[in-house]
């Protein structure tokens, strides 16, 4: 690209976001259709809504549901995973019943979950830990399976103990592959917390969403599905972030062994 | 030589199972395990029927016309939802993807839309479309789209340089170059598109026969649950599971046949 073109480009990237919301502003705003109220009515309630009278009572609350079952997720997939990946009989063994787990519908789950856990906070995180699972696991084993073994020989025969060769080498190695794994299990994360609110909850952002819907509060019900958006847009630009940070170590290395 | 010889005495071959009938153990291990933990009372029988019992069930439910209608409806919701999702998401995957100028006008946008939640739309759906199938096909088709978009803007933008080149100092019109030198390689980035789409597109399915209760699988486990009929509720999630992994496997021998000129399909190239 020419200096003018990539001008242009970068000129481009900023204006094209900001027109469509103007014209979604100057569409909407002597629209009278009661389902899509004008966009300055959405942004008000949004303020009303979100800042910050309902954030104790329902942001906070989803999220720490949606924290927990990532969480726990994380810490089950990877040492699952690892212990998978270094035992190619063990691999071999889980392989139908992980496929099966994994195909299931996650939403398919709800009606279970609710019937033997019933509709409280743990069963929320139960679904949400459960889904999340999958994406890491499989990650966390292609990531350990795929180690050079050129470099795991290598470790063994300079006699370095398996607790280091698990700490410092398989983890380390698997880790790209991991963060992978974690990034598609935090929009999962996301939309099982809204899923999960709607179906049996008494608070949260879906429970807000959907109960703005059944009462006809449009413009709250907009707002709830902005602050949706905002969300997922956030926390994926935030694990973006970390996961540049703590992979800094594997662009470096990938950059230097490419020239 | 001493580790070799005790390994030898401390594992008698004849009673390792071998390594082609671990999958087959482990499955009949665990079915084993669930049928029989209900029975002797460590898991609430009430909640949770022994697996023999949940499969009786679904056999049962074979010869059901209501079950096959569910099924039915449910696949239904997941193939227009596909396939609207690939008539739009490809062609303009294309577009956008072939102009440097256009995608960088565009990435901020598609970037903003694509992480939200689809199922943020679930009240707008049901406001617009209603409770039935067109409130299911307007969310599979939204979700999935994104997932197709991404994958054919990423096969686009990674066509060698070289090929394009050279297509292009041999005087290959930009029509032509579309199709022998963008298309063909960014084919195997749209078929990964397309399977994890087809499974975005069931899941959102059955969530809006579930939240929203049109006609379906969904809706079937959620009356069954409510109903207090567990066998059956149990039975329509294997079910749930049998047809994601049908589905999956459709797309990866598809994938297979398609791609079997592509070097990630041949045999001794680790596929990634």
């Amino acid at each position: 690209m020419t200096r003018r073109q990539r001008l242009l480009a970068t000129g481009l990237e900023v204006t094209v976001p900001l027109l469509l919301l103007v014209i979604w502003g100057l569409w909407s705003s002597g629209s009278s259709t009661y389902y899509f109220p004008p966009l300055t009515d959405i942004l008000s309630t949004f303020a009303d809504t979100w800042l910050f009278e309902r954030v104790g009572s329902d942001v906070v609350p989803s999220l720490v549901r949606m924290g927990l079952g990532f969480g726990i997720a994380v810490v089950v997939a990877i040492s699952a995973g690892l212990l998978l990946g270094l035992s190619p009989r063990a691999r071999r063994a889980a392989a139908p019943i992980v496929e099966f787990l994994r195909a299931i519908p996650p939403p398919a789950l709800l009606p279970f979950a609710i019937l033997v856990i019933g509709v409280g906070n743990s069963m929320k995180v139960f679904i949400i830990a459960f889904v999340c699972i999958w994406p890491i696991l499989l990650n966390t084993i292609d990531g350990v399976t795929g180690v050079d073994p050129t470099l795991r020989d290598t470790t063994r025969v300079y006699g370095v103990s398996k607790r280091d060769r698990l700490w410092r080498v398989m983890l380390p190695a698997a880790s790209p592959q991991i963060f992978a794994g974690m990034r598609t299990s935090l929009s999962l994360a996301l939309i099982l917390m809204v899923i999960s609110e709607m179906v049996a909850s008494t608070n949260g952002i879906g429970y807000f969403v959907l109960q703005s819907q059944r009462t006809f509060a449009i413009p709250e019900m907009w707002s709830g599905i902005l602050l949706l958006g905002i969300l997922g847009y956030t926390l994926n630009g935030a694990f973006v972030l970390i996961e540049r940070r703590v992979l800094r170590w594997h662009r470096g290395a990938r950059a230097s062994a490419l020239s | 030589m001493t580790t070799l010889a005790r390994s030898a005495t401390s594992r008698p071959r004849s009673l390792r199972v071998p390594d082609w009938a671990l999958p087959w153990a482990s499955v009949v291990g665990v079915l084993v395990l669930f049928d029989l933990l209900p029975r002797i009372g460590v898991l609430p029988r009430d909640h949770f029927p022994p697996i023999s019992e949940m499969l009786s069930t679904l056999v049962e439910q074979l010869g059901e016309a209501s079950f096959w209608e569910a099924v039915g409806n449910t696949l239904q919701g997941w193939a227009l939802g596909l396939a609207i999702a690939a008539a739009l998401a490809i062609p303009i995957g294309i577009v956008i993807g072939s102009s440097r100028i256009l995608y960088r006008a565009m990435r901020a946008v598609i970037e903003f839309l694509r992480p939200i939640p689809s199922v943020a739309l679930i009240p707008l759906a049901i406001l617009i479309y209603g409770t039935g199938l067109e409130s299911k096909v307007f969310l599979a088709a939204f979700a999935s789209f994104w997932q197709l978009l991404v994958a054919t803007l990423y096969g686009v933008q990674d066509v060698d340089p070289v090929a394009t080149d050279t297509a292009r100092s041999f005087g290959f019109s930009r029509i032509q170059r579309l199709f022998r030198v963008t298309l063909p390689s960014a084919i195997p980035y749209i078929a990964t598109g397309l399977r994890i789409a087809s499974a975005v597109s069931l899941i959102l399915t059955v969530t809006a026969e579930l939240v929203i209760g049109s006609a379906g699988l969904g809706r079937s486990i959620n009356v069954a649950r409510s109903g207090g009929n567990e066998e059956l509720m149990y039975a329509l999630i294997i079910t749930t599971g049998i047809l994601g992994v049908l589905l999956n496997t459709i797309f990866v021998r598809a994938e297979r046949r398609v791609l079997r000129w592509h070097p990630s399909q041949r045999p001794g190239e680790a596929a990634q």
